[in-house]
């Protein structure tokens, strides 16, 4: 898409600088850190699943029993393979069972026995990681052969029925009627579970359970879809919440097209620990990487507790700092799916002009980035009819401002969980809007220094501001973390919620690395590069611009 | 008096009840529309004509067979000749439905039980002051979502500064210490924190429920804070939500409950009401 706001570069790169500025010393954090769910991701990839018949999975008795004796310090993989090694068990799944009667000790092997260990630990992890290579070659040939939708913006939209046996005809039933991608909500409490839940799930609230094997069957069922509609349906989930890195793995594994993951929402909106959150979030974007998982950001979750005109700045720095995050974290352009939204008050004047600029000020920041659309739900009112009419203006907005993703507005947004009828409906508004308007991205112009190039410049000055105050502030210097950034955190900058970096939860399954730590996960993740089709690349750098 | 036309007499004398032969123009002892009838019908253009317009999905296939079930079914509702105004497959199984009708029913407006406001509307004035001359110390409000919901928009519209339909959230009253804890608050975690802060009220909001999450939720947290407190020190509890329904609040064990649409304002002149005044029914010794 050509240059429509006229900004200037030099305001971008120092964006872009404020953000690496703000981003790096957590970074640094995050590196010297790990966390019970790292540890457990690295577990899964080395092929142990199942849980007990109180559904505790293996991999939480596992490192819960190899924290107990010897610490999370040095890593689990190590002391865990060292046991396998000296036979304390045939295998990892009898190990897991027997340390978690207390039947297996662990210790901290050296010399030989430690390097045995490690390159036990390697292939193993290694097994899993090719598993995810795999998955994504196979995603490449099903794309090859089904092909891409047709049109952009790309549609999204969301089943959540609790029950996967019933999500899976919803969401074949969506992709017929249009649908090109379908995310299957998690139920609310899930983000809050130190575990992943296992099997086959029938009941949630308001969402079905992320579970490897709920990834599985929907993904075999879209895939099934895939084949009929002759397009290739992509499959979201979530890896928020204290999981993270394990979700984030499942999702690699069972071929997830896209995850919803934020560097500051479970900060923010869960107030789980920030230290907790950035270790798990630097981890799963790993994995993403991997996969070639697009990732989704969660962008408008801030105007949905802020005002979406005062505080659209702080999704310009949020988007800012989710992209610096996700490219340290080995994620390409065409992976980050930044969030926005349409949340303006519909009431006050010239909103759909402001949505305009603010939609184009995304756009033209990340022009290589798929960019999610978010439809409006704060100012949904449960009058539907007014509703369909603010939808139809999300849509045109998305269509005029070339956004990437598009998540499908409901005009019973705040009444019910969505009716089949109701989806019907908003697929009948979006097509209308795409059929009668897509093209508006050639014609829509806006005029030099006219309303919505000076609100972008506007936004963008305002976020280059915060940014400054974010990098350059010294809130935390006396404390144990002086990251600027996460005495911004601290002090609300975001959401207006207040999250110091001690509070929060998870905070306890955080630990700082000993010089002897290792994660042959970490290691492969970050010095092996996956085994790429030249297709497949060239597909992916142009496929959702 | 402007003499009516044929049709108007018709119209007045075809009908049978009190509730459509309000007319406009009415003659002296007629029954006019000036006065409103406590029995009523739906207006779609004109007095009485009853006209309601539904819309719903069948699990069949688009055929006239579903169509005559779709008229079946608004004739069963209560409509009487009702027009199938659209009709539209939505995928080989079902089929969703427009249609518009009059409504054969009456409804009897005196018989409608409304909860009456028990409390007089306080400006934020007014609550500072009544906290401060009565109580001569702030008043500790504790705001969270619990369970499941993530959905902090309710909680949030009344507590945060930003407030919500105009008026400011509870955290702007000055003579009102506000705590939000946000979203998935866990019950024992609500308590405690109540109970350092010595909280005098606990609100909690139940926005996004399913399976009657919020009433199990609700029930929890107020038997939570039975248990924790002693008898009569038992923090007002006061739960928010579009799903409550009114009058349940014993049922559920809180004091009160405030459905959709419910402003700051008003629930900081209820918290003035049940806390603050009259003093001898103050429930903290304050």
């Amino acid at each position: 898409m050509p240059r429509r706001l006229e900004l200037d570069p030099v305001t971008v790169r120092r964006a872009r600088t404020l953000a690496r500025r703000a981003g790096k010393p957590v970074v640094d954090l995050a590196r010297a850190h790990t966390t019970v769910s790292v540890e457990r991701a690295t577990l899964r990839m080395a092929g142990l699943t199942g849980a007990d018949h109180e559904n505790v999975p293996w991999v939480n008795h596992l490192v819960d029993a190899v924290r107990e004796q010897v610490g999370l310090e040095h890593g689990v993989t190590t002391p865990i393979w060292d046991a396998l090694i000296s036979g304390a068990a045939p295998d990892l799944l009898t190990l897991a069972q027997k340390a978690s009667s207390g039947g297996v000790t662990f210790r901290l092997p050296e010399k030989a026995h430690r390097t045995r260990a490690r390159r036990a630990a390697r292939t193993a992890v290694g097994r899993g990681i090719r598993t995810i290579d795999k998955q994504r070659a196979t995603r490449e040939r099903l794309i090859t052969r089904h092909g891409d939708p047709k049109q952009k913006p790309w549609i999204y939209l969301i089943v959540a029925t609790g029950d996967i046996r019933e999500d899976i005809p919803q969401a074949q039933e969506a992709a017929r009627e249009g649908a090109d991608i379908i995310a299957v909500i998690r139920s609310t409490g899930q983000s809050l579970l130190d575990f992943v839940p296992e099997g086959e799930t029938h009941e949630g609230y308001a969402g079905t359970y992320a579970t490897q094997e709920n990834f599985r069957l929907m993904r075999a069922a879209l895939d099934e879809s895939s084949k009929e509609l002759g397009r290739y349906i992509r499959l979201t989930n979530y890896a928020s919440g204290l999981c993270m890195p394990e979700i984030a793995t499942l999702a690699g594994l069972e071929r997830l097209d896209m995850m919803l993951n934020d560097s500051m929402y479970g900060i923010l909106f869960r107030d789980i620990n920030p230290i907790r959150t950035f270790v798990d979030q630097r981890f799963s974007r790993q994995v993403h990487a991997r996969a070639g998982i697009i990732i989704n950001t969660g962008e408008d979750n801030y105007l949905t507790t802020a005002d979406a005109v005062e505080a659209a700045h702080t999704v310009t720095v949020s988007q800012l700092l989710n992209e610096y995050f996700a490219k340290e974290a080995g994620l390409q352009d065409w992976q980050l799916g930044l969030g926005h939204a349409f949340e303006i008050d519909p009431s006050i004047p010239d909103s759909f002009r402001l949505e305009l600029a603010h939609a184009l000020l995304a756009r033209q920041l990340f022009p290589e980035a798929p960019l999610k659309w978010m439809p409006p739900t704060k100012h949904m009112t449960g009058d539907v009819f007014r509703g369909h009419l603010l939808d139809g203006f999300f849509n045109l907005a998305g269509a005029m401002t070339g956004q990437g993703i598009l998540l499908v507005g409901m005009m019973t947004e705040a009444v019910v969980t969505p009716w089949l009828s109701d989806r019907d409906l908003a697929l009948q508004n979006v097509r209308y809007v795409l059929n009668a308007a897509g093209g508006l991205t050639e014609d829509f112009h806006p005029p030099r220094d006219g309303f919505i190039q000076t609100r972008a410049r506007q936004v963008l000055d305002e976020a280059v501001a915060l940014l400054d105050e974010i990098a350059t502030g010294s809130g935390g210097a006396d404390t144990a973390y002086p990251q600027p950034l996460l005495a911004a955190i601290a002090d609300g900058t975001f959401g207006a919620m207040k999250r110091p970096p001690t509070k929060g939860k998870g905070l306890d399954g955080v630990a700082r690395k000993a010089d002897d730590y290792d994660n042959p996960a970490i290691d492969l993740l970050e010095t092996v590069d996956p085994p790429r089709s030249a297709a497949g690349r060239r597909r992916e750098e142009g496929a959702t611009r | 008096m402007t003499p009516r036309t044929e049709a108007q007499e018709a119209r007045n004398t075809t009908r049978h009840h009190i509730g459509e032969r309000r007319i406009e123009d009415a003659l002296p002892g007629e029954a006019s529309l000036q006065e409103p009838s406590p029995l009523v019908r739906p207006y779609g253009d004109t007095t009485g004509d009853g006209m309601v317009q539904l819309s719903f999905t069948l699990p069949l296939p688009h055929d006239k067979r579903a169509e005559g079930a779709a008229l079946q079914l608004a004739s069963k509702m209560g409509m009487s000749a009702p027009l199938l105004v659209h009709a539209k497959a939505i995928g080989p199984k079902f089929t969703f439905f427009v249609v518009y009708g009059p409504v054969t029913h009456l409804v009897d407006v005196r018989a409608v039980e409304v909860a009456e406001r028990e409390f007089d509307l306080l400006s934020s004035k007014e609550v500072n002051t009544a906290v401060k001359k009565h109580l001569r110390r702030k008043l500790v409000v504790v705001g969270a979502c619990i369970g499941t919901d993530a959905h902090t928009v309710g909680i949030d519209a009344i507590l945060n500064i930003k407030g919500f339909a105009g008026e400011k959230g509870l955290e702007y009253y000055r003579e009102l210490d506000v705590h939000n804890l946000g979203a998935q608050v866990l019950v024992p975690e609500l308590v405690n924190t109540a109970r350092e802060l010595k909280a005098d009220a606990v609100l909690v909001s139940q926005v996004v429920t399913q399976r009657d999450a919020h009433i199990h939720n609700t029930t929890a947290m107020s038997a939570a804070f039975r248990e924790a407190f002693p008898a009569g020190k038992v923090p007002l509890l006061v739960v928010g939500g579009p799903r409550f329904e009114e009058g349940s609040a014993g049922a559920l064990g809180v004091d009160r409950i405030f459905g959709r649409g419910t402003t700051p304002g008003e629930v900081a002149s209820y918290l003035v009401h049940a806390l603050v005044t009259p003093p001898t029914t103050q429930r903290k010794g304050a």
